[in-house]
């Protein structure tokens, strides 16, 4: 594959890396020095020059390219850049932006700006705090059809009041799949009448909402509660939206930050959460506020001193968890080595997330279960494709492949599979499938 | 005399305002024509108002108004309505022993129907007394009234559809103005025609009832007259009994209108282009419906129970269920969102009922509706606002907006809606204090309930308070000093208090 990666700085680099191997990997960024260097880090050709202009991209043989990643610091450089990039060829493009906004837009408009996949740095590290946060439990998480989907693993535990339950009585959510369950090693799909031992792994598939459920019946003591307190401090866009993916998790978080303006603005827009404008480092204040009996502290500050600071001070006054938002990747294993429970990188979170999607296969998104025993696949389907038209139960009988559809989702809604469910041409369907059924599905897809 | 305002353009445009008020004049000269009744009244009155609007269009005949210039057009648009519509008054009252033919007499009657007060010092309500047409002039100024008469200078004359936006902000009631359309004469044009829609629908109701025998002495004429007077919160009536003179049926029947010219007419738009959901998921509608239920419950047990003894007009209510129930809907529907009809005289009633519904008059409609008072949405935000400081005062720290129906209030709105809540406070106080002390220097007392009652009512656009201001008494016992208040009151009580005030306190600061 032809990859051009528009942007040198932590993200582009780290995707260049890994690319770097399989791929042939062209590099541009507008600092001379910058791509002076890389050509000698790593093995790609790197091009010195404005990233969106048209003889840059030319140069960088965007017309031949099969993929381009542009991954600037800068949201309006990275969407001209996409868009430019459509204009020379037909190459895959994906951005990488800051604001929701342009997410929103994206989302509503499939193709906007020339925009094949767009990746939300400050949402998707939110995301990813607000998984840490919510399922302690689970062994394994992750987001489908733009996060309107939750795969999750679970292990049973000895004490969990699943453990001796059929799956039937385990999954009392609408909205919630109970796909695979690993014994020993071994997988098997579940039927309504399996029952759930101690040791068993779970895979589950539906809204974030109902896995959250979910885990908190397998997991009572870990999986935090309504009731639990938490605590983000800093209202940057990335504290913004994990309070706000909070709220919709029916948690009820406390926000802490310093300008009154941003404060304001926060707290028009965050109904559910309660915002408090001062210095989160004032330890008087966060004692009177009782911040030390919180449950879980997210430090989500602008500088990465701050949050350690703050993450120290939690930690000493006797707080649960401490999550904490580090902006350098050098930093993340200081953070983690001096007892902050997790260290969270923005860079690194959008850089896998790219990274991912570069995968070479039909399925929009693939999570690989159980050392390859079975694959998690998101596919789109396409007119006249085999399973369109016909009830999922049909197509579960007449193939051989062992597989269970765990979620629709069509026009940004969730759809909960049934036996008599009608797939259409548009929706997103997540499968969890056997790996060795994999081509099979893939080749009727 | 500058005033820092350019007057003449806002009394300019006062002319072409009054210059229509000429073409309403129209109503009563068909009614008088029809009952063969003297012509010459609404003739001559039509002809003198048409020459003060010329005359005073002269000032400035192309007026161009900035927001002082609005507040102060809009101040006295209401003021020179009234005094205009004093005019048929005197006419027809002159030489004859009406009340109403002295000019302060006829100013009070004429702001309380502008204003949609329903107050009244006419001495003998009856149609074998003053002429069918003056009666239903009476009941036309309400109606005028009522959905604003700048709103309806808007909606019909592009010369004032210019500031639009801005008149009609000062004159609507509530905190805030709620553009519907993109062009301020659309929206006032819709919200006319939804007033006008209910107003059709109820006289066509109520004259139904008389052609199926259900209502006998409700003839066309009460029909379109008490059409008149229930959409704009008015209460004023052709009949002494207002609608005790009424079968049960009829008074059932008004009940839901009473009700509806409570609610923001705005949400009525919203439900016409299908949009049901914003008026169910209104803060305020939600409150109002709610308060009305409680309130009506409670009074109706309280009715029930035997506050009220057996009367001539409103009959038995201890121990009558529909009678309890039906007079306190009736009741609240007509004082909490200030109408002003009545179906008994609950002036007679039990100390405890009376204080229960003096304590409705301090609720109001909604905003955007037709009723007085202080609005539901203002007590709602004074009551979050209140809880807020309560709550910060522990917690100091926290930024907390106030929110309605989802939506964040603005923090400025809060600070107006907390000084216009203080300002009716104390306007209504003071002028309870003033009413007894001037009416002790003419030698007669008034209780408490009917001093402060008499102040509520009209600053509250209600009508009437209790004792001798009782639903069927009159307000004609007070000397002019005390009318002539109130007339005030009414005034800056209808355009929410700000708007006039505003105009004083800016004359008072330019030099």
């Amino acid at each position: 594959m032809h990859v051009v990666v528009i942007g040198a700085g932590e993200v582009g680099t780290s995707i260049a890396s890994s690319l770097a191997s399989d791929h042939v990997v062209v590099v541009v960024d507008v600092d001379p020095d910058r791509a002076e260097q890389l050509k000698y880090e790593l093995d790609v050709l790197t091009i010195a020059g404005d990233g969106t202009a048209s003889d840059i991209q030319t140069a960088a043989e965007v017309d031949r390219a099969d993929m381009v990643i542009a991954c600037t610091d800068n949201d309006q450089t990275n969407l001209v850049a996409c868009g430019t990039a459509k204009t020379l060829g037909d190459a895959f493009t994906i951005a990488r932006v800051k604001s929701t906004e342009y997410l929103r837009t994206w989302e509503s408009s499939e193709g906007a700006f020339g925009v094949d996949f767009m990746v939300c740095t400050d949402l998707q590290t939110a995301e990813n705090i607000v998984r840490v946060i919510g399922l302690p439990a689970a062994i394994d998480v992750d987001p489908f059809a733009s996060g309107l989907v939750q795969m999750a693993e679970f292990e049973i535990a000895e004490e969990s009041p699943v453990a001796g339950q059929t799956v039937s009585e385990a999954d009392r959510f609408e909205s919630l799949t109970f796909v695979g369950l690993f014994r020993d090693g071994e997988m098997t799909i579940p039927r309504g009448d399996t029952g759930i031992e101690a040791g068993d792994r779970a895979v589950v598939i539906g809204s974030p909402e109902s896995v959250q459920a979910f885990a908190t019946d397998l997991a009572p003591e870990t999986t935090p509660g309504r009731a639990d307190e938490i605590v983000v401090v800093g209202g940057s866009e990335i504290g913004y939206q994990t309070a706000r993916l909070l709220e919709e998790r029916d948690f009820r978080p406390r926000l802490i930050e310093r300008d009154p303006d941003r404060a304001r603005w926060l707290a028009e827009n965050l109904p559910d959460t309660v915002v408090m404008e001062h210095d989160a480092t004032d330890t008087e204040f966060l004692s009177r506020e009782h911040v030390d009996e919180a449950d879980i502290v997210v430090t989500a500050l602008r500088s990465d001193e701050k949050n350690l600071l703050i993450s120290v001070l939690a930690k000493r006054l006797g707080v649960d968890r401490v999550i904490a938002v580090v902006d350098s990747p050098d930093y993340v294993t200081v953070f983690e080595e001096i007892g902050i429970d997790i260290a969270i990188n923005p860079r690194t979170v959008t850089a896998e997330e790219i990274t991912r999607f570069t995968y070479e296969s039909v399925a929009e998104n693939i999570a690989v279960l159980e050392n390859d025993q079975a694959e998690v696949l998101e596919l789109e389907l396409t007119e006249g494709c085999g399973l369109t038209g016909r009830p999922i139960s049909e197509i579960v009988a007449d193939s051989d492949a062992r597989f269970v559809i765990g979620a629709i989702t069509r026009d940004d809604e969730l759809v909960t599979p049934r036996g008599d469910t009608v797939l259409r041409a548009g929706d997103h369907v997540i499968l969890f499938v056997e790996s060795e059924s994999v081509s099979a599905i893939t080749s009727m897809a | 005399m500058s005033w820092g305002v350019n007057w003449k353009a806002s009394v300019g445009l006062l002319g072409v305002g009054i210059k229509y008020l000429a073409v309403t004049m129209l109503v009563p000269l068909v009614v008088a024509a029809v009952y063969g009744e003297d012509i010459w009244v609404f003739l001559a009155s039509m002809a003198l108002v048409a020459a003060i609007g010329i005359a005073v269009e002269r000032v400035d005949p192309d007026p161009d108004l900035g927001p002082r210039e609005a507040l102060l057009f809009v101040s006295l648009a209401w003021l020179a309505a009234a005094v205009i519509g004093t005019i048929p008054y005197m006419l027809a009252g002159h030489g004859t022993a009406s009340t109403v033919a002295t000019p302060v007499n006829a100013l009070f009657e004429s702001m309380s129907g502008f204003t949609t007060t329903g107050a009244t010092v006419l001495g003998e309500i009856s149609t074998d007394r003053h002429s069918h047409a003056l009666l239903m002039w009476r009941q036309l100024t309400q109606w005028l009234g009522g959905m604003g008469i700048i709103v309806l200078m808007i909606a019909i004359l592009p010369e004032v559809a210019v500031n639009g936006a801005q008149l009609m902000a000062s004159e609507a009631p509530g905190p805030e103005l709620q553009k519907l359309t993109p062009k301020i004469a659309e929206t006032a044009r819709a919200l006319w025609l939804i007033y006008f829609g209910f107003t059709v629908l109820l006289v066509a109701l109520l004259y139904a009832l008389h052609l199926l025998g259900m209502a006998p002495n409700m003839d066309l004429y009460n029909a379109v007259a008490h059409g008149f007077s229930t959409l704009p919160t008015g209460g004023f009536s052709p009949q002494a009994d207002s609608i005790g003179a009424f079968s049960a049926v009829v008074q059932w029947v008004i009940i839901p209108f009473m009700l509806v010219a409570g609610v923001n007419f705005a949400l009525f738009w919203h439900v016409l282009r299908g949009e049901a959901e914003v008026m169910l998921e209104n803060a305020e509608f939600r409150t109002y419906a709610g308060a009305l239920a409680v309130i009506t419950a409670l009074l109706a047990v309280i009715l029930f129970g035997g506050a009220a003894p057996p009367l001539e007009l409103g009959g038995t209510t201890q121990g009558v269920a529909e009678n309890s129930l039906r007079q306190a809907a009736f009741q609240v529907g007509s004082l909490l969102n200030s109408t002003g009809f009545a179906t008994a005289d609950f002036a007679q009633w039990d100390t405890h009922a009376q204080v229960f519904l003096l304590f409705t008059m301090f609720i109001g409609g909604s905003a955007g509706s037709t009723g007085g008072g202080v609005k539901i949405v203002r007590w709602l935000i004074v009551g979050k606002a209140i809880r807020r400081e309560l709550f910060t005062t522990a917690h100091p720290d926290v930024v907390q907006p106030i929110r309605l129906s989802g939506s964040v209030v603005d923090e400025d709105a809060i600070r107006g809606i907390m000084a216009f809540t203080m300002m009716y406070v104390v306007l209504f106080a003071l002028s309870a204090v003033f009413l007894s002390l001037d009416a002790a220097r003419i030698g007669t007392q008034l209780t408490m309930l009917e001093s402060t009652s008499a102040s509520l009512a009209t600053i509250g656009n209600i009508g009437p308070g209790f004792g001798r201001l009782g639903p069927f008494g009159s307000y004609l016992f007070f000397p002019d000093t005390s009318k002539l208040l109130m007339v005030f009151l009414m005034w800056i009580g209808r355009l929410e208090i700000v708007p006039v005030l505003a105009v004083f306190i800016s004359a008072m600061d330019s030099r």
